[in-house]
């Protein structure tokens, strides 16, 4: 199981802040599992943005990031604080 | 080192002054403070929202500092970022550093804002006349960080 959150303007285009993806052997990497969720087509579109980042147990990672069941992982776009 | 994520409001002149209590070591207080303009990309601003990733905002701003502590010789790093809603001239942002000369504490404190730019988990929503308004990242930012 992997757990995904989604945060500011992507939460608000999904509708959802986080949801469970229960076949973690089918992603092997970040990136394997983003193409899933791009294949629902419609507003998950918004996750093929070039600028998107995503972190992997609380850390950020580029998407060929290696996945293993009981992962966390997180897809937003670029930071604004400061 | 201190790292804090706070919707309260904070007083920068009191962080600043705590940095050097108790060390007669300080030699240098760099601090730098960030605030919410009534402005921005030609828009007015009315107020924000900031939101983060709770448990990753910490670890986050951690690693930045524990980064800094291994580039420069610091005595002390102080990080304070605000979170939740906020008006125009609030101080958003505090990162301030100590150190026996005053190089290390520039240069640590350039490089600890210049990273948690564009690697802590923080996003605007700012409050414009035509509504609110998610803040795009800047490619200004990350060619600053990219410089250290």
């Amino acid at each position: 199981m992997i757990r995904v959150q989604y945060f500011a303007r992507y939460r608000e285009a999904l509708g959802i802040d986080a949801e469970q993806l229960n076949d973690a052997a089918a992603f092997t990497t970040l990136d394997a599992l983003r193409l899933h969720l791009l294949a629902r087509g419609g507003v998950w579109q918004v996750l093929a943005e070039q600028n998107l980042m995503c972190a992997r147990n609380q850390e950020l990672c580029s998407l060929d990031e290696p996945l293993v069941d009981g992962d966390e992982v997180a897809f937003f776009p670029t930071v604004t604080g400061g | 080192m201190a790292i804090r994520v706070q919707t309260a409001a904070f007083d920068p002149g009191q962080e600043l002054n705590a940095m050097h209590a108790a060390n007669a070591g300080v030699g240098a207080v760099v601090s730098f403070v960030g605030y919410v303009r009534d402005f921005n990309d030609g828009r007015d601003v009315s107020g924000m929202f900031l939101e983060h990733f709770p448990g990753m905002t910490e670890k986050a701003l951690g690693k930045i500092a524990d980064e800094a502590r291994q580039r420069w010789p610091l005595l002390k790093v102080q990080v304070i970022h605000r979170i939740g809603r906020l008006e125009p001239g609030e101080p958003i942002v505090f990162v301030a550093t100590t150190s026996a000369h005053r190089q290390a504490a520039f240069d640590a404190c350039a490089f600890i804002m210049d990273y948690l730019k564009t690697r802590a988990p923080f996003w605007k929503q700012e409050d414009t006349p035509e509504g609110p308004r998610w803040v795009e990242g800047k490619c200004s930012d990350k060619d600053a960080a990219e410089r250290w």
